[in-house]
């Protein structure tokens, strides 16, 4: 192999390579049913701190990813209000993230709705990219070891968490 | 006298903010607009059409109200979206790519550009230093050719 040709090989497997690694970084993630939950940490709404699944870890949570801006996050957020308030007292609660959001916009929401949910904020957008979101809102239960046991792409009603979500919470969910 | 240099002094003291203003030009929306993406859109701010970029604008539009800075308020969507908001990558880690990359491109370009006209050069100069004379015969079809166009 000459020089030339070598040299040219390098350059065209640098820019291959280079292709390849932009392509698996910024491509799309996704966590499946019995996986662990993403643990990134993120900052409470309301600016208090930070937070991550793993401080729940114990508790069943139904992460509901919403956004002020969405029109769906409107309507299914009473039914979500209403089911915390309902089984706060069984080891379980929701936990809001308020992505690709203005946090004045958020918390004008979350006043507007009376939500007493924990709220985080996750303006990039980088645990909804964890989890492969294709939109919002999306909804997602994770068991008290931290695994992912239920998926939701679009708004939840109060029938869908009543039947859905519930029987996990009472140990009567078919596994 | 003393009438006059306060009348000066008040004419001073109005007039310095009011040019103080005048030579700072106010940033506008298009401006900011055209360096910010639209995070659930993927697209510039410029193009983008969502409910999200509605209020990203309106965001944008308060922040000018206030008095902000172009930079200012750049730096406020940041706070609010992360790095990703930028148009521009920051140029630092992976994203360094997006301005090495254009400029070895340009590099390589120019060595080879260089490469190609020395070997061009070479093969034209050594074309030309054909030394041997002109036998009688082709002197004299030279001659002839030559004098043809004698004006």
């Amino acid at each position: 192999m000459s020089a030339r040709t070598f040299w040219s090989f390098l350059g065209v497997l640098a820019v291959v390579g280079l292709l390849a690694f932009g392509l698996i970084s910024k491509g799309g993630n996704s966590v499946d049913i019995g996986q662990p939950f993403p643990g990134r940490s993120l900052d409470s709404l309301d600016g208090s701190g930070s937070q991550s699944i793993a401080d729940y870890r114990g508790q069943w949570v139904l992460v509901n990813l919403w956004a002020s801006w969405c029109t769906p996050c409107r309507q299914e957020a009473p039914a979500l209000e209403e089911f915390n308030r309902a089984h706060a007292k069984d080891n379980f609660t929701v936990l809001g993230v308020d992505s690709k959001d203005l946090t004045d916009n958020a918390n004008r929401f979350v006043a507007e709705f009376g939500v007493t949910y924990p709220q985080l904020h996750d303006g990039p957008g980088m645990l909804a990219d964890d989890l492969g979101t294709r939109g919002f809102p999306e909804s997602f239960l994770v068991d008290p070891s931290g695994n992912l046991r239920l998926i939701r792409r679009g708004a939840v009603t109060a029938d869908y968490l009543q039947t859905t979500v519930l029987p996990f919470l009472s140990g009567k969910a078919h596994q | 006298m003393r009438r006059a240099a306060l009348l000066a002094l008040a004419a001073l003291v109005l007039a310095t903010p009011a040019a103080a203003a005048a030579a700072t030009p106010k940033t506008t929306l298009p401006d900011v607009e055209d360096e910010v993406m639209c995070p659930t859109c993927g697209t510039l701010l410029q193009l983008a059409e969502s409910p999200q970029a509605n209020d990203e604008r309106d965001f944008i539009r308060r922040e000018i109200m206030a008095g902000k800075t172009k930079q200012q308020i750049e730096d406020d969507l940041v706070a609010q979206f992360g790095e990703r908001v930028l148009a521009t990558p920051p140029a630092s880690g992976f994203d360094l790519t997006a301005y090495l990359v254009p400029a070895l491109g340009l590099v390589a370009a120019a060595v080879g550009i260089a490469l190609g006209v020395r070997r061009w050069r070479r093969a034209s100069d050594a074309a030309g230093t054909d030394d041997t004379p002109l036998d009688e015969g082709e002197t004299e079809r030279l001659d002839t050719d030559l004098a043809r166009y004698d004006l």
